[in-house]
């Protein structure tokens, strides 16, 4: 129990057109990830799943019972925000145990299952505390438990990490991979990071203007993009697009990760100057103004030295290299 | 002592300027308070000087509190001003919430029609108020003036008051209802608390003004049973012998309880005038 079905979900906000007819299917258990630049319609379209806003038009099944009527407090989901959203006069216990009292849960019942997501959370320490006694990540893991007790069909995520720093970051998106392990519930995760939506996905729904552009594992949007937005989005640092006229190609575009680039000193495809590079320890950017190809990111694993204003021949892989028609699709 | 932030002509600069005002600011205070406890003779004769052991009189609190029946005229005042506030705070508060949290057609119209009460002074309908109430029967009666006041205060209680919950959180909102909170539920539990300085503001805006407020109470309401302080004091002001130690007395007594008031809410107020400025 748990799957999701939308069918031709639109929204629009006056004559703002948000969502332009979603179709999305979600089995029980999986974990997708809506993933997308600024605007493109995925907050709006989690907030229609949880109800919070009402579609345009199309349908919303949860586990094949239409809920687009159906108030969000009926609808068996549970939500985490990207503030937190707690309830500042309750203590953790009370904010954990709200939905459930709403809902006229027995007492013992209620007590049962915050115990179960608190021991999970490692939250005990804290039930009596106010929310403005704890620190941000503690927080986060409170507004977690909220929805955990409420044994959801559909766990919704909207951004919740983008409020924490790097550490906890990493922290709590480990904290959310074991959950999803541990309750095998389907959770439905709004992120504009795409490291998150890599790591955390069994599924990643890539949305862009108010359209899906491509629905996949994380691994087939890394290796066959549907598209030159899909490749350019996902991926770090962004893939290299060189404009086909100047290499005299067919294809419009001609698209290459910097990973599968290669520098060599001596000869290669493409001659070039080094503009700036960023040495990580473990990777090292380099930034390649080139005569053919314009400017190239080229990531070489390990250090490698190069200094600004050194010539360097890059070379791609044949075998990774994507090639983008005029409408931006991908040529086999 | 100088240091990167304070220097002392600095300090002394500003200091100045802050006594400066607060001593205009206090000085007619001061001055109906330091003359209510002096004889008619001290009053006239030396207005500017405390009461000395020869001019010290209570003559004026005495007669206050012997002649009229000035315990009933403050009572007056409070319940009209209590129950007026307590009205325009919730009613603004309620119309507040409406205009920043549900999109509906027209919202943006309604909320500069309940804001122009601002620019335009509730006296101007002096006239068509008193044929309302003459005609409803509410003439000589605290509902009549808790009605207008509560009328008089709600455009800035809800022009403020929708700027501020504009800024409350919407997720927290959400959140309420993922958990099947009402809309009533979210509005008292969750919103009124978290805009409660700002409220503090909006009372003590309304309080004080509704409080010195003569002209209503003496057009509505002037009968015994229903007169208010500022009108009650008027008793003592004749056109050809005004008791001037009646009146101050009476005055200064107007002055408690609006500051206890006033005491009450400035902590919010404060937090509600700074909030926004530092986070």
């Amino acid at each position: 129990m748990g799957s999701l079905n939308i069918e031709n979900v639109k929204k629009a906000f006056g004559p703002v057109e948000v969502l332009k007819g979603i179709d999305l299917e979600v089995v029980d258990g999986e974990f997708v990830v809506f993933v997308g630049p600024s605007g493109c319609g995925k907050s709006t379209l989690l907030r229609v799943i949880a109800g919070l806003e009402d579609s345009t038009s199309g349908r919303v099944l949860i586990d094949g019972d239409d809920v687009s009527v159906t108030p969000p407090a009926k609808r068996g989901i549970a939500m985490v925000f990207q503030t937190y959203a707690l309830y500042p006069h309750l203590t953790v216990k009370n904010n954990m145990g709200l939905g459930l009292k709403q809902a006229g849960t027995p007492a013992t019942e209620i007590e049962r299952r915050i115990k179960i997501a608190s021991a999970m959370l490692s939250l005990e320490p804290y039930l009596e505390r106010r929310p403005a006694e704890l620190s941000g990540g503690q927080r986060q893991r409170v507004a977690i438990g909220r929805a955990v007790v409420r044994e959801p069909k559909l766990f919704l995520f909207d951004e919740p990490l983008s409020n924490l720093d790097a550490a906890l970051r990493v922290n709590t998106r480990l904290e959310i991979a074991q959950l999803h392990r541990r309750l095998k519930a389907t959770m439905i995760y709004v992120t504009h990071d795409q490291v998150e939506a890599m790591t955390l996905a069994d599924k990643i729904v890539v949305l862009n203007a108010g359209k899906i552009e491509q629905i996949g594992s994380p691994m087939e949007l890394y290796n066959s993009p549907a598209n030159e937005f899909v490749a350019g989005f996902i991926g770090s640092p962004k893939m290299n697009f060189i404009d086909s006229a100047k290499l005299g190609e067919t294809a419009k575009t001609i698209g290459v990760r910097p990973e599968h680039l290669t520098v060599d000193a001596k000869s290669g495809a493409w001659k070039g100057t080094v503009v700036h590079a960023e040495h990580l320890g473990a990777d090292t950017n380099l930034y390649l103004d080139c005569e053919k190809a314009g400017l190239l990111t080229v990531r070489i694993f390990g250090v490698y030295n190069a200094e600004p204003g050194a010539t360097l021949f890059a070379t791609p892989d044949p075998a990774k290299t994507y090639r983008f028609g005029a409408d931006g699709r991908v040529l086999k | 002592m100088s240091t990167a932030t304070h220097s002392l002509p600095r300090t002394i600069g500003a200091h100045a300027v802050l006594l400066t005002y607060t001593a205009i600011a206090l000085f007619p205070v001061i001055l109906v308070i330091m003359n209510s406890f002096k004889s008619r003779a001290g009053i006239f004769g030396a207005p500017l000087t405390p009461p000395t052991p020869k001019t010290f009189d209570l003559i004026g609190y005495t007669t206050v509190i012997g002649q009229g029946d000035f315990i009933h005229y403050f009572q007056n005042s409070l319940v009209v001003t209590v129950a007026s506030l307590f009205f325009v705070l919730l009613f603004g508060a309620m119309a507040a919430f409406a205009l920043s949290e549900y999109r509906f057609r027209g919202n943006t119209m309604m909320g500069l029609y309940l804001a122009l009460g601002i620019m335009i002074p509730i006296r101007l309908g002096t006239v068509a108020i008193l044929q309302l109430m003459v005609a409803s029967g509410l003439v000589n009666t605290l509902t009549a003036l808790i009605l207008v006041y509560t009328a008089q205060g709600l455009p800035l209680a809800v022009f403020i008051l929708s700027e501020f919950m504009k800024q409350v959180s919407d997720d927290l909102k959400n959140a309420g209802r993922i958990d099947g909170l009402s809309e009533y539920t979210i509005f008292f539990r969750l919103v009124l608390p978290l805009v409660r300085p700002s409220m503090a503001t909006v009372a003590v805006f309304t309080m004080i003004p509704i409080w010195n407020d003569l002209w209503f109470p003496l057009i509505l309401a002037p009968s015994e049973e229903t007169k208010t302080v500022t009108l009650g004091a008027q008793l003592f002001l004749g056109q050809f012998v005004t008791n001037w130690n009646a009146i101050l007395a009476a005055l200064s007594l107007a002055i408690l309880p609006v500051l206890i008031l006033y005491v009450i809410f400035s902590r919010q107020l404060i937090r509600g005038i700074t909030s926004g400025a530092v986070k």
